[in-house]
């Protein structure tokens, strides 16, 4: 390669849900970008070698074998590692880290990254998502409020596609919605029993998910086929990832190259003019260093990674890297805690079914902390759940084995409802990664060290969770209630955040209110890293919005010659 | 959809661990995979279980599914090391109580007798009462206490037939209902009693 070539306009640095994001708004601005994946390339459709394969398809039945999981005993400790799935989380043999306490780190790395993985639900921050660290005293203010982000939510939603109804309530901002994912009967019949139950406090509405509804021929999407297999990646295009539409529309500018196989080590800064000035690419392939320069850097490697690069970078002049100058680059971690919940059985609904599978069902929106509630702790949680008839798996008491037995199987069972929560996790200081300079990856590379943990404010929020659930089901009329309160370990709700957060002081927050890096402005951080709260709601669109805005405020300033 | 709590709410609501027993698989040293632990004529064995379970009716039954192998397939590559020991010593005890109640090899029974034998062993497993594989009466009666709860080995069977048949092409497609691209969702659809459960 020539010297020429190694230089663009804008490095993206990973490819997920934010990086695909980062690229596509920038190319569609007209820069020159290089996207960088540490992974393998996946081909839309193409490269989806399960998604039309069916339970009988798969030798174990999509259940993991031994050596499953003994070679991802991480994985293991959740649904993640099944047949359907294998080869989409990032190889622990590898690329293993440290867990000074447990930590369970579920990573993609292939192009795509877990965009093609999530779960898809899509929820907008509220008010006082950005307003609650200060209101609390905890950790340091959002940079932003929502009315900052707002216009950005309604541009992501809109292209990403999100199904959902404007419930209208405060605590759960509206936003530019297709056609729902429709409640069944037996849902529809609890959620108003809720509603009177409570008073009108308390909502069952309709999950709000990436998946789309309708069709969008602009972007070759034909939309959801009710198969519930969106994790194997869709060849109908009926949910959000990057390949399905960040990517084509950024390809389709002439203005994109994506490099596979390429780790970045480091974001190359330059102390003469305090910029970053690119950044050095180790071939995961080769084993060869490259460097590639640009104007400006988005890094977007899934939070952990994406400050793992920081910690590498500039560390002649900051021992603890780039961003490091304020005390908290690797602090602060959060998660969304989860599972704990209830479920039960309602009557009066067995000349009931459905037809189709779908991809999401229903939420209930935070009550705890909220307008006049005031609890213990602090901040809430919201409940994702569904209602469905039982199947094979259930038991029939009555009934030995044989004819008889297999007959009634063969049949739908009681309905049945259940639904778990996600909890807000506060930043805390000491909840925190580092680099474990004494371990190595396959490629020579210093791991990460994860040093994370429930305190209190979690801990009593889980008793509420249960009971609430409980309470909830119960006052709407279910019947044979049963909480659950199950395995938790830090990052299990896959909703990693913190580590490079945004603020307002240099002193105390790693980038600012633009998502730039208070000691390098051209290095911008739009994926879960950057984020000072974590509110109760799925992260990912809040990404969405966040590194839509920031790719535009950069590409301002390079007009302005600011950058 | 939050698939995670659901798998869970499934198996509690059950009692049913799910195939590969996590549960008990903490802390145990797991086999060499693909080691082959059953010979053909253990497949055909749990084909015949597995069809005493879940019989031909209107449908084709757990046989023409296929599911000794699977069974077996699944025992080798995903079972614990124990729960592999307690499956293997189960197919054991039921040959020798085959001998010992019908002076015949379990092979040779006829339908009826076959469903006689795994109906009490289902009743025992089902009381969490002990699988008497110790062979001794009184060793069994002196623990019963203690052995409250513990996993008896039909239960292992039974579940594994139930899963190998209802995640089979036979079971899906022909004991149940299955649509590969539903493209839509009607969450009010009508139901009358005997019309047959959807796969998935």
């Amino acid at each position: 390669m020539t010297v020429a070539q190694n230089h663009y306009d804008a490095i993206v640095v990973g490819s997920g849900i934010s990086g695909g994001w980062a690229a596509k708004e920038l190319t569609e601005k007209g820069l020159k970008v290089l996207m960088l994946e540490r992974g393998r390339p996946i081909e839309h459709i193409k490269d989806y070698p399960n998604a039309f394969k069916e339970a009988w398809d798969y030798p174990h039945r999509d259940k993991p074998t031994n050596q499953m999981k003994k070679d991802y005993p991480v994985l293991s400790r959740d649904y993640p590692l099944n047949e359907s799935t294998f080869g989409m989380w990032a190889n622990e043999q590898e690329s293993p880290y440290t867990e000074v306490k447990r930590y369970d780190w579920f990573r993609g790395y292939h192009l795509g990254g877990r965009s093609l993985l999530w779960g898809r639900q899509s929820y907008r921050f509220n008010e006082l998502d950005f307003e609650a660290n200060l209101k609390d005293g905890i950790a340091v203010d959002w940079p932003i409020r929502y009315k900052d982000l707002a216009p950005w939510y309604d541009y992501a939603e809109s292209f990403a596609g999100i199904a959902g109804v404007r419930d209208g309530l405060d605590v759960l901002p509206d936003g530019q919605y297709l056609p729902p994912v429709p409640l069944n009967i037996v849902e529809q019949s609890v959620a108003a029993r809720l509603k009177k139950a409570f008073g009108g406090s308390r909502h069952m509405i309709h999950g709000r998910c990436a998946n789309i509804t309708q069709p969008k021929p602009e972007q070759n999407r034909v939309g959801c086929q009710y198969r519930n297999k969106c994790w194997l990646g869709c060849p109908f295009g009926g949910y959000f990832s990057t390949q399905s539409a960040t990517l084509p529309v950024a390809m389709k500018t002439g203005n994109l190259t994506v490099r596979p196989f390429s780790i970045v080590t480091q974001v190359l800064y330059d102390k003469n003019t305090k910029k970053a000035r690119g950044v050095e690419v180790l071939d995961s392939e080769t084993n060869m260093t490259y460097e590639f320069t640009s104007n400006i850097v988005f890094l977007n490697a899934s939070s952990f990674n994406s400050t793992w690069i920081l910690m590498n970078s500039a560390t002649d002049i900051w021992q603890g890297g780039l961003g490091s100058s304020s005390g908290e680059l690797g602090h602060n971690v959060m998660d969304h805690h989860l599972g704990v919940g209830a479920f039960g059985e309602v009557e009066g609904f067995d000349d009931k079914y459905y037809f189709g599978r779908r991809p999401s069902g229903f939420y209930i929106p935070r009550f705890r902390n909220w307008g006049s509630d005031k609890r213990d702790y602090l901040r809430g949680f919201g409940y994702q759940g569904s209602a469905s008839r039982q199947g094979w798996s259930r038991d029939v008491a009555e009934l030995s084995i044989g004819a008889d037995f297999k007959d009634a199987l063969t049949q739908p069972g009681p309905w049945s409802i259940g639904m778990g929560g996600f909890g807000e996790i506060l930043p805390d200081h000491s909840n925190r990664i580092f680099l474990d300079k004494n371990r190595k990856d396959k490629w020579g590379l210093p791991v990460l060290a994860m040093d994370v943990e429930l305190k209190a404010n979690e801990l009593k929020m889980r008793e509420d969770m249960k009971q609430d659930a409980i309470d909830i089901l119960q006052a709407a009329g279910v019947k044979n209630v049963q909480g659950y309160a199950g395995d938790y370990g830090p990052g299990m709700g896959i909703h990693e955040m913190g580590t490079a957060r945004m603020g307002r002081d240099p002193k105390t927050s790693v980038l600012n209110g633009n998502n730039q890096v208070w000691d390098a402005p051209n290095v911008f951080v739009t994926d879960g890293a950057c984020m000072t709260s974590a509110s109760c709601v799925n992260p990912s669109l809040t990404y969405m919005a966040l590194t839509a805005r920031a790719a535009n405020f950069a590409v301002e300033q390079l007009k302005k010659g600011e950058l | 959809m939050n698939r995670r709590d659901l798998l869970k709410m499934i198996a509690a609501a059950t009692g049913m661990a799910m195939v590969g027993g996590e549960l008990w698989a903490a802390g145990m040293k797991s086999p060499d995979a693909g080691k082959t632990l059953y010979t053909a004529d253990d497949v055909a064995m749990l084909d015949e279980i597995a069809d005493t379970i879940l019989p031909q009716t209107s449908s084709p039954g757990a046989k023409a599914a296929g599911c000794g192998a699977v069974m077996a397939v699944l025992v080798n590559d995903c079972y614990s090391l124990e729960h592999q020991t307690l499956f293997f010593a189960g197919l054991k005890h039921i040959k020798s109580l085959s001998k010992q109640q019908f002076k015949q090899d379990f092979m040779a029974l006829k339908p009826e007798q076959k469903l006689a034998l795994l109906s009490q062993l289902d009743q025992e497993a089902k009381k969490g009462g002990t699988s008497g594989l110790e062979g001794s009466s009184s060793l069994a009666s002196s623990k019963s206490s203690d052995r409250k709860g513990e996993l008896h080995y039909f239960t292992l069977l039974k579940q594994l037939s139930l899963f190998t048949f209802f995640t089979s092409q036979v079971g899906g497609t022909e004991a149940l209902r299955y649509v590969a691209v539903p493209g839509k969702y009607d969450g009010d659809l009508p139901y009358k009693k005997g019309d047959k459960a959807w796969a998935t």
